[in-house]
């Protein structure tokens, strides 16, 4: 039986292992969860052959320091991210995103922060030994479903790997940046025409800033109030991600994977889904502004997201 | 039936049946919800990832790379839901210990409501309640309609930690916290009963909307020795 593991030597804030989510489960209070930056999740297990679909180590901010156990692996790192390989002879090597590497038994990864994504991913040749709760591999904390019985990763605990040797990858690479403009593409929510004429005019015109509140449920913004002219609250109805939720105090509210499935919050508007991986990653302090598309637009969008994210598993293969 | 069929952003249809709360509305948010369910199930529909029912919305979010928004609502709109006569809804049996280390706004809740602790729990316990939806946390029932003497708004400040398996009030509703869980309704009492299995995969939540939900009375002692 394979014993190659990952002992952890510090965990990092906010250390989870993360796939593509979970459906079906909306109904009874259940959500979506999955990597919040699908596209560099994607990406990373491209960078070491895996099928695109398999779970892959998800951080925050500072990262986890891992240190690699009875075996040998290819592993790459996607992000905007600062991190070591610590060799078993103590040599130290800067680490470059976006390129699979070999580790040897006894190497250690130190994931020191991310720089201007929040989130960056960590994938492994093979994938890891994790058990699968309702369909998915994504630990959602909240719920605490999920592999690690739902809890991110703590200190001196083990992540096995499903494989003990490398495969033939010869430093893959990918050339891949994490541009964001700024501008945030929406399609008016459901209760737009709640905001008076003066706040849906703001709320296309002017400057918001992602504040300190931003996890993997939700994200505030701050700027001008929107006022709200009907109801601050609605019945409880459904959400997705991507929602902008205004309540009482007039700053909207942004869901991300790990949202609440159901809320009694207006719903000014919701992010396309073109756009949902980048909005994700933005830290605190970023500037935003929202930028109106229709529906057709944003299928369109998405089409093209699509095709670019596609790309890269196409020209390589 | 539904009354207006619009999108939710880019990758979900928002099926709106009426403003109103009740029994009938509700009813047929989930005959739609059961009907979609089956379609799902027998893989006659494609690119759904998830339904949420709620008191009079049904929201169907889909993957925008296997559908997309006008190719659903026809569909919907096509759907001939049968009435589901023969409804499998349980009832279920609650205990609840309403001593004051469980039910924490009792005071509050006569003050504005002026009644008595007894009074408000004669009014909340004499009536059979109807799950309209699950979900904001796993497996969380909104139940109704409680009696119109004891309806009150929510908390202005709401509790950043409401204990697992509170029993909180607010409008013409309650609900049970199956998790701990930030919250700003009315806690009158807590059941010891559990409401949410994580581990079994097949059938996790004990109350599903429509189901039918009674609460009876229990001391702290009962509560305390409470065995499933």
């Amino acid at each position: 039986m394979n014993n190659t593991y990952f002992e952890i030597l510090r965990p990092g804030v906010n250390t989870t292992v993360q796939d593509t989510g979970r459906n079906h489960l909306y109904h009874i209070g259940i959500t979506v969860s999955g990597a919040i930056d699908q596209k560099n999740y994607k990406l990373s297990n491209y960078l070491v052959s895996n099928e695109l679909n398999e779970a892959v180590i998800e951080f925050a901010y500072q990262g986890p320091l891992l240190k690699l156990k009875n075996g040998q692996i290819n592993f790459a790192i996607t992000g905007d991210i600062i991190f070591n390989i610590i060799r078993n002879n103590l040599s130290v090597e800067e680490g470059n995103c976006y390129q699979s590497y070999i580790l040897d038994d006894g190497d250690q990864i130190d994931i020191i922060s991310t720089k201007k994504t929040t989130y960056g991913y960590l994938s492994v040749s093979g994938g890891f030994k994790l058990e699968e709760v309702w369909g998915s591999y994504s630990i959602n904390t909240k719920a605490q479903i999920g592999p690690n019985n739902g809890k991110k990763y703590s200190i001196n605990e083990k992540i096995f790997v499903k494989k003990n040797h490398i495969e033939n990858i010869k430093d893959k690479k990918v050339n891949y940046s994490n541009p964001f403009n700024g501008i945030i593409r929406v399609i008016k929510g459901t209760n737009f025409d709640y905001f008076s004429k003066e706040s849906k005019n703001i709320f296309f015109t002017e400057t918001y800033s992602v504040t300190r509140l931003v996890d993997r449920m939700g994200m505030r913004l701050d700027g001008p109030n929107l006022e709200n002219i009907i109801n601050t609250n609605i019945k409880s109805e459904g959400l997705i991600r991507g929602v902008i939720q205004v309540p009482a105090d007039g700053k909207p509210i942004i869901l991300l994977s790990d949202h609440g499935t159901i809320g009694g919050y207006p719903k000014i508007a919701v992010v396309i889904s073109a756009d949902l991986d980048k909005v994700a990653q933005l830290v605190p302090g970023s500037k935003v502004n929202f930028k109106e598309v229709n529906l057709e637009e944003a299928e369109k969008l998405f089409k093209d997201y699509s095709i670019e994210t596609n790309k890269y598993f196409n020209e390589y293969s | 039936m539904i009354k207006n069929i619009s999108n939710l952003g880019d990758s979900a249809v928002y099926c709106d049946f009426g403003s109103e709360v009740n029994e009938s509305i509700n009813a047929n948010v989930i005959d739609y919800f059961n009907h979609l369910t089956l379609l799902i199930k027998l893989k006659k529909i494609q690119g759904i990832n998830n339904l949420t029912p709620s008191y009079n919305k049904l929201i169907i979010s889909f993957d925008l790379s296997l559908t997309n928004f006008s190719k659903l609502k026809k569909i919907i709109e096509n759907i001939e839901v049968i009435k589901d006569i023969k409804k499998k809804n349980k009832k279920i049996k609650i205990p609840i210990c309403c001593d004051d280390s469980y039910g924490l706004d009792f005071e509050r809740l006569s003050n504005i409501l002026k009644l008595s602790k007894d009074e408000i729990l004669a009014f909340f316990f004499n009536k059979e309640y109807f799950c309209y939806m699950t979900g904001f946390i796993a497996g969380m029932p909104f139940v109704g309609d409680i009696n119109e003497k004891i309806r009150i708004e929510r908390l202005e400040t709401p509790r950043v930690k409401v204990p697992k398996g509170s029993i909180g009030i607010t409008e013409q509703f309650a609900n049970i916290y199956t998790y701990e869980s930030p919250g700003g309704w009315n806690i009158i009492g807590n059941t010891p009963k559990k409401l949410f299995e994580k581990f079994n995969l097949q059938d996790p939540a004990l109350i599903k909307p429509g189901d039918k939900i009674s609460f009876y009375q229990i001391t702290k002692e009962e509560y305390l020795k409470f065995n499933e």
